[in-house]
């Protein structure tokens, strides 16, 4: 394989269609392959037919384009978008289950307001906190909490979109499809 | 109209223009079978195991360039299919597989000969499909023939669980097809096109290194155009023999681990490689970061996925082979090439690589080089997997395409007997011969039975060793002459064995028997087992050891006296 850049993480999109079995071809052809997934996140699309999925992928420029042309190729998928160097929306939700003595309670909920995390749960010794945000502030509120002790932590992967008014990820209209024959454009084999 | 899930199968199949299907019966696959009657124009071919039957249909495709059927039951049947279904997506040959299942309530229940199917397939077909309703069954057939037979071809399996093909539904085979996820691109990008012409037409050293894509595609008027306008040498992989005539004056031959050393070389000579429909396989580049080191490199493929895999070009263009090189064709200009022809010649004549050595006794090149003159190159060559296999590449002369048929990616030994059998059923005019190895002869050996019982009049040359020897070679290079498990000490007799299948069997250890034995064996009506018994510790040249490079080629014996 070919070493054209640094190992990195990049974001891919991908609307497949809604059916039995397609998240297992597509986590196969990533075993298969190699192909090293972050994070994974599947959620239904505007079309009640077609899902959307989101992958972070860990490699090279050239493990990236493999992942995305190897994607393509599965008959259930209809369109891939590598998002990494797009100007794109990213999100992700954590919940943090972690000890919380009364004394604790309020420096906790200081921190949550900074960070805009929620208070969604509360027992005698233990909390849940929830958090939206990229990945980056995730990081950085779970290192803030870490001294309180973290019990668990459970969080969704994450999702993508392009920002602008361009909507890119969306299926292509059928007149739009007919200039697939470019090269590196989205056709599957 | 009503009809059952298995006449839909049968409807369907023929519809599709299906008119033979190799298979072997079961509990789950039964109600199919007992409709079969109601459908002459389906031939059913049994087979003896069902990887004859997968491979049949393999060897049947590649004959014919026709999606080749096979069907088996739930279970056993099904995972012995799984060997000839690997072997065509390595190769990109269109098969539509299919396979009872058991009853959709006992899915999932471990139920008698259950097995998932569909997940043991999955990573080794192009797609495929389970299919829990009658009234899909029409949609996912034309899908099935669509998918495996355009784009880049491969095998599509469909399980049919035992209720489905006895349910009762319309049937209305549809006219039209709705695959939103699959639009494999043609025509190539015009930009693209105009760059490779111009990169072509400034190349003093241009090389073609073809691959099945053009027999796939059948593009092989649209090659020998560019080649000829041009006047650019060819180079073919393993699969793409038989994509050129091996006799045009610019055929240089297949390069790689076994290929000739001048092909090879030029390769590494030449400052501009167009790669057509070939996946720069490990065979062919050795050592990726040092092969054609000196050369630009265009890569034309359907595959988008193949275009910077293994190796980095400068142009890609992503389309079918016989639309692209059309248009690419007329934007090149005529060119002589006269130098650069003339160091390839020299190449030749320095790197003689093909010279047999004269000895008295049979060596396994030498039969091969009699059968191609005794059949003046007209038959219909299929292999197994090995030495024999690589001298049968080298030593015969190829010249039509579809008449060269192995089992390249996957190199299943034992793909030599049904192989051959489904392309003699695919090619019923042409004399099929299949060249054997001893070893994987015995692998599927059992189909001659099948041939017996449908007339079908394969030629068999085993090249018998006695050895696993392509396996023995590299023991002997690599694992210092260390023979451990590669030595058969009791092979049957192939001539009572044909004798027992009752059909003829001719033993040969001279070099005056092998074209008499021929000869003979074309005129008997039915099938024959030519047993060759060769030198055994024949080694094939040249070799480039995995992943090596061509400076590491092993090129002995030089000359035809070498080793004598």
């Amino acid at each position: 394989m070919n070493n054209h850049s640094q190992t990195s993480k990049h974001t891919i999109s991908a609307l497949v269609l809604d059916k039995p079995g397609v998240l297992n071809r597509i986590s196969s052809m990533f075993r298969r392959r190699g192909f090293n997934i972050a994070s994974l996140a599947v959620g239904q699309s505007e079309n009640p037919d077609l899902s959307r999925m989101t992958f972070v992928v860990v490699g090279n420029n050239s493990v990236v384009e493999q992942v995305t042309k190897h994607l393509n190729k599965l008959i259930d998928v209809i369109k891939v978008l590598d998002l990494s160097s797009e100007n794109v929306i990213s999100r992700e939700l954590a919940l943090f289950r972690i000890n919380s003595s009364s004394q604790a309670r309020s420096e906790i909920m200081n921190l949550s307001n900074i960070f805009r995390a929620n208070v969604v749960d509360i027992a005698r010794n233990t909390m849940i906190l929830e958090i939206t945000g990229d990945e980056e502030k995730i990081v950085a509120f779970e290192e803030m909490l870490r001294p309180f002790g973290i019990i668990e932590i459970m969080r969704t992967g994450t999702i993508s979109l392009k920002r602008g008014m361009d909507a890119s990820t969306s299926l292509p209209q059928p007149k739009e499809r007919k200039n697939q024959s470019s090269w590196g454009e989205a056709a599957s084999v | 109209m009503k009809l059952t899930g298995s006449q839909m199968v049968c409807e369907s199949l023929i519809q599709e223009g299906v008119d033979v299907i190799f298979g072997l019966p079961g509990g789950a696959i039964l109600p199919l079978y007992q409709t079969l009657p109601e459908y002459p124009a389906l031939r059913h071919i049994l087979v003896r195991h069902e990887q004859g039957a997968a491979h049949a249909a393999d060897g049947y495709a590649r004959a014919t360039g026709k999606p080749g059927v096979a069907w088996a039951t739930s279970g056993p049947g099904a995972t012995n299919l799984v060997t000839g279904i690997a072997t065509a997506q390595m190769d990109s040959v269109p098969l539509v597989l299919i396979t009872g299942q058991v009853t959709r309530a006992a899915i999932g229940s471990d139920a008698f000969q259950e097995t998932d199917t569909t997940g043991i397939t999955l990573p080794i077909t192009k797609h495929n499909y389970l299919v829990m309703n009658a009234t899909d069954i029409p949609r996912v057939i034309k899908e099935a023939f669509h998918i495996a037979s355009t784009g880049r071809p491969g095998p599509v399996l469909i399980d049919l669980p035992k209720d489905v093909l006895q349910e009762l539904a319309e049937f209305k085979y549809p006219e039209t097809l709705n695959l939103p996820g699959y639009k494999p691109a043609t025509g190539g990008h015009p930009s693209q096109i105009t760059k490779a012409a111009s990169l072509i037409n400034q190349s003093n050293k241009p090389v073609i290194l073809a691959g099945h894509g053009i027999i796939i595609s059948n593009a092989f008027n649209e090659l020998k155009a560019l080649a000829e306008k041009a006047q650019i040498p060819v180079i073919t992989t393993l699969l793409g023999i038989s994509s050129f005539p091996e006799d045009h004056l610019l055929s240089v031959g297949m390069p790689g681990m076994h290929g000739v050393a001048y092909a090879s070389l030029a390769i590494e000579e030449s400052d501009l490689l167009i790669a057509v429909g070939m996946r720069f396989d490990d065979r062919i580049t050795g050592k990726p970061s040092a092969f054609a080191t000196n050369s630009k490199k265009i890569h034309i493929d359907i595959d988008p996925s193949e275009i910077g895999k293994n190796i980095d070009v400068e142009v890609p263009i992503v389309g079918d082979l016989k639309i692209v090189l059309d248009k690419l064709n007329t934007k090149i200009k005529p060119n002589t090439h006269k130098q650069w022809l003339s160091q390839i010649d020299e190449l030749k004549s320095n790197h003689p690589s093909l010279d047999i050595r004269d000895t008295k006794k049979l060596l396994p090149q030498f039969v091969i080089k009699e059968l191609w003159e005794a059949t003046k190159g007209e038959s219909v060559i299929v292999t197994g997997v090995g030495q024999h296999q690589m001298w049968a590449a080298q030593h015969y002369q190829y010249t039509e395409p579809r008449t060269w048929i192995t089992s390249g990616g996957s190199g299943a030994m034992g793909f030599e007997v049904p192989g051959a059998m489904g392309a003699q059923v695919g090619a019923p005019s042409k004399v099929v011969w299949s060249i054997a190895g001893d070893g994987g002869f015995q692998m599927t050996m059992g189909e001659i039975a099948t041939m017996v019982e449908n007339k079908i009049p394969v030629k068999f040359a085993i090249i018998n060793n006695g050895n696993l020897g392509m396996v023995r070679q590299w023991q002997e290079f690599f694992y210092k002459k260390d023979y451990v498990a590669t030595i058969y000490k009791n092979n049957p007799d192939f001539t009572k064995l044909a004798e027992a299948f009752n059909i003829l069997g001719i033993r040969v250890t001279r070099k005056d028997q092998v074209k008499p034995a021929i000869l003979e064996a074309m005129e008997y009506p039915g099938p024959v087992i030519v047993d060759f018994v060769v030198e055994e510790e024949e080694n094939v040249y040249p070799m480039i050891p995995a992943g090596q490079t061509v400076g590491d080629m092993v090129e002995e014996p030089r000359t035809t006296k070498a080793k004598l």
